[in-house]
């Protein structure tokens, strides 16, 4: 997508040979060919566990993708991946990495609990945005912090964000353990951590009889796109991916860099408080359960959003089908695990793998594109300067840190 | 309170403060040889995890803890081997690549052990050695002084990492190199040679903490680090940079840690409260982080991969 971009913004690709078929093959096909060595690993690693990974692709596929049962289920896994992916859309644009996702999304989700606690008696058409906005507000208070500090005081977001995840479990497991536990019998009086039941009224409708699907899908879709057109269409997403580019335009431009650093740390915690809130309203069991652990409540989508960010370009857009696409492999990986008897873990690992291919392909996609410019050069009269593109994988160029 | 303080609790609480401690140094001390060299691992966890389940696999195999705690070691160093690969030779950005080999070693380690081991049986951990003559000091020979080999290697190891890096050629090149590496190119040292062989003792460094964290406990189970190695590379912040002020930081984790479990099941504090003071080192690590950024500088070329100009 990016790519395109700056296609339009230099005129037309140059005509040349190698190098540019390098760069062609290098840009269209890195994820991709990412993706393909990742589950040919996976494939090797079944295979070596004595499992036959086209059964386990097959099965992988069919639990993910085959039928409406299936897909709805796909479709509730990626809500949460698609919320903190565009959430790190907006923070890796503006060259901030926010690593705390997953404290952003328990926060975000005992907003919202708390909220719909607080006040029960509401009609849904009050209750459901209103608890869906405080868990983006709970999210963005944990993603504002780490962003001031960024901004004046120029502590390590990475830092911020993993101790304040530290500092979220333990007020999560705090919160659901006491103040906010279930005391009535039917939960042991209090000794499971976990909220009462929520409210019938606070709950995300179903879309469709016997499946899942809930209004957090189409939601998140919105939100995705209102993303999409923030970050493209409007004055202040082009402060964000300026200031994403370079700290240093930026200022001399006269934008205000810190407000536009600690906007998009905010921002990028709304969307995984957002997806938190939704998580618990979401939920089958139609409480906030923790099992000691953020994973126990996120199941992860903190770092999976940050792979399927990734794999969608930091585009908002392209999220969505990624976020489709990684939703589809986790509710698949229980249905490889049944049919081969390889742990679901498996998709885990493969994640892990695409995020380093995809970083590693970068480099050489960078060279491809340097190479292919250096052979352009002399045949084109004044060729226009390139910008840089992705400037999140290019952020060590972007100032200060 | 007074039951707290006793000869007996105190000694064995900071006997295993002491104990418990030692994963964060030992992670702490490999990240901080790789920082100082410019390199960001934030794949630590990831790389505990999958040594503290190979440290385990072979002890419940073999049941050779030397053997088992080596097979730790060299899975950290395997990873490193991948991590410099990535982080050095092909330039990825470190701060996402790291999280990368995270998710990779926490499903991996997950998938071996549920596939390899499945119901999960403790095995031998190593046994303390009391040192002769020191341990039989009264209260400080049972604090310090009967502690697993590991342990003491641990501490061994701060003021070892403090004199490589600041007294010997190969620190100053480490330093160099995380410095100003264009400088150090020009004076035909090899950025990628030095940082390589950083990320790599790094890595095994990590290796060894993930086996010293199985040893604590002498059983695996997924997700065994719950966030330890990211707390580690916070530590080298807290640290500045430092082997000694990384110590320190590992010291404050693993007493604190300790002591709120004491306290908990002594009744001192109730069970709900503890997930709230639980959360003391963490603040305190941000609080620190406020304001030693002020004071010290990170290596100036940290997370940045090196290009040569031209």
């Amino acid at each position: 997508m990016s790519e395109r971009e700056s296609t339009e913004l230099t005129g037309a690709p140059v005509a040349d040979g190698r190098g540019e078929w390098a760069r062609f093959l290098l840009t269209w096909f890195a994820l991709p060919s990412a993706l393909v060595i990742a589950l040919l690993i996976g494939g090797v690693m079944m295979l070596v566990l004595g499992a036959n990974p086209i059964t386990g692709y097959v099965a992988l596929v069919k639990g993910a993708f085959g039928g409406s049962y299936a897909l709805s289920s796909t479709a509730i896994q990626a809500v949460p991946l698609l919320l903190v992916g565009v959430g790190i859309c907006i923070a890796f644009r503006a060259s901030v990495f926010n690593i705390g996702g997953e404290g952003q999304i328990a926060m975000g989700g005992l907003a919202g609990a708390a909220t719909a606690l607080a006040v029960p008696d509401l009609p849904n058409f009050v209750l459901i945005p209103l608890v869906l906005l405080a868990g983006a507000a709970g999210g963005a208070a944990w993603g504002a912090i780490p962003g001031i500090f960024k901004a004046r005081l120029n502590v390590n977001e990475i830092l911020s964000t993993i101790m304040l995840n530290l500092v979220a479990v333990q007020v999560m497991n705090y919160l659901l353990a006491g103040p906010m536990v279930d005391q009535s019998p039917d939960s042991v009086g209090g000794l499971i951590p976990e909220t009462k039941v929520l409210p019938a009224n606070s709950l995300l409708p179903i879309l469709v009889k016997g499946t899942q699907l809930h209004l957090g899908v189409p939601i998140a879709v919105i939100v995705a796109i209102c993303v999409y057109v923030l970050l493209w269409r409007t004055s202040f997403g082009f402060q964000i991916r300026s200031v994403g580019l370079s700290r240093r335009a930026s200022a001399y431009a006269g934008m205000p860099v810190r407000r536009t650093i600690t906007m998009a740390m905010t921002l990028s915690g709304a969307m995984c408080g957002l997806a938190g809130a939704i998580l618990v309203f979401g939920s089958i069991s139609h409480r906030m359960v923790t099992d000691g652990s953020l994973t126990g409540f996120t199941g992860s989508a903190g770092f999976n959003g940050i792979v399927v960010a990734l794999f969608g370009g930091l585009n908002p857009l392209w999220t969505i089908v990624s976020a489709f696409f990684f939703g589809g492999l986790i509710v698949g990986g229980s249905s490889l695990q049944v049919a081969t008897g390889v742990p679901s873990d498996l998709v885990t690992t493969l994640s892990g793998i695409v995020v380093v291919l995809v970083v590693s392909l970068e480099y050489l996609r960078r060279r491809a594109r340097a190479q292919s410019s250096a052979l352009a050069g002399p045949r084109v009269a004044s060729p226009p300067p390139r910008p840089r593109r992705d400037p999140p994988l290019a952020v060590s160029e972007g100032g200060d840190r | 309170m007074n039951q707290f303080f006793t000869v007996d609790v105190l000694t064995v609480t900071i006997a295993s403060g002491i104990a418990l401690a030692t994963p964060f140094l030992l992670a702490a001390l490999g990240e901080t040889i790789g920082q100082r060299s410019g390199v960001l691992n934030l794949g630590v966890d990831g790389i505990m995890l999958l040594a503290a389940f190979a440290t385990y696999y072979v002890a419940l195999k073999t049941g050779n803890l030397l053997l088992a705690v080596l097979a730790g070691a060299g899975t950290g160093a395997i990873m490193g081997v991948v991590t410099a690969l990535v982080s050095v030779t092909l330039k990825a950005e470190q701060g996402i690549s790291g999280i990368g080999i995270y998710l990779f070693g926490l499903g991996f380690s997950a998938l071996l052990f549920q596939k390899l081991v499945g119901t999960p049986l403790p095995i031998a951990t190593l046994p303390p050695v009391g040192i002769p003559l020191l341990e039989s000091i009264p209260l400080i020979g049972g604090m310090f002084f009967k502690q697993s080999l590991l342990v003491y290697l641990a501490y061994l190891l701060v003021p070892v990492v403090a004199f490589v890096l600041n007294r010997t050629t190969y620190g100053l090149k480490i330093r160099a190199v995380g410095e100003n590496p264009a400088a150090a190119d020009s004076l035909g040292v090899s950025v990628a040679r030095i940082r390589w062989s950083t990320v790599i003792l790094g890595c095994t460094f990590a290796g060894l903490a993930g086996a010293s964290l199985l040893m604590y406990g002498g059983i695996f189970q997924v997700n065994l680090t719950q966030s330890e190695g990211f707390i580690a590379v916070a530590l080298v912040y807290f640290g500045a940079w430092r082997p000694v002020g990384v110590m320190a930081g590992s010291l404050l984790y693993g007493l604190v840690g300790v002591v709120i479990l004491t306290w908990k099941s002594l009744g001192i504090i109730p069970l709900s409260a503890s997930d709230l003071a639980a959360t003391a080192p963490a603040v305190l690590t941000v609080l620190a982080l406020l304001f030693l950024a002020r004071r010290f500088r990170q290596p100036a070329a940290l997370g940045k991969p090196y290009e040569r100009e031209g």
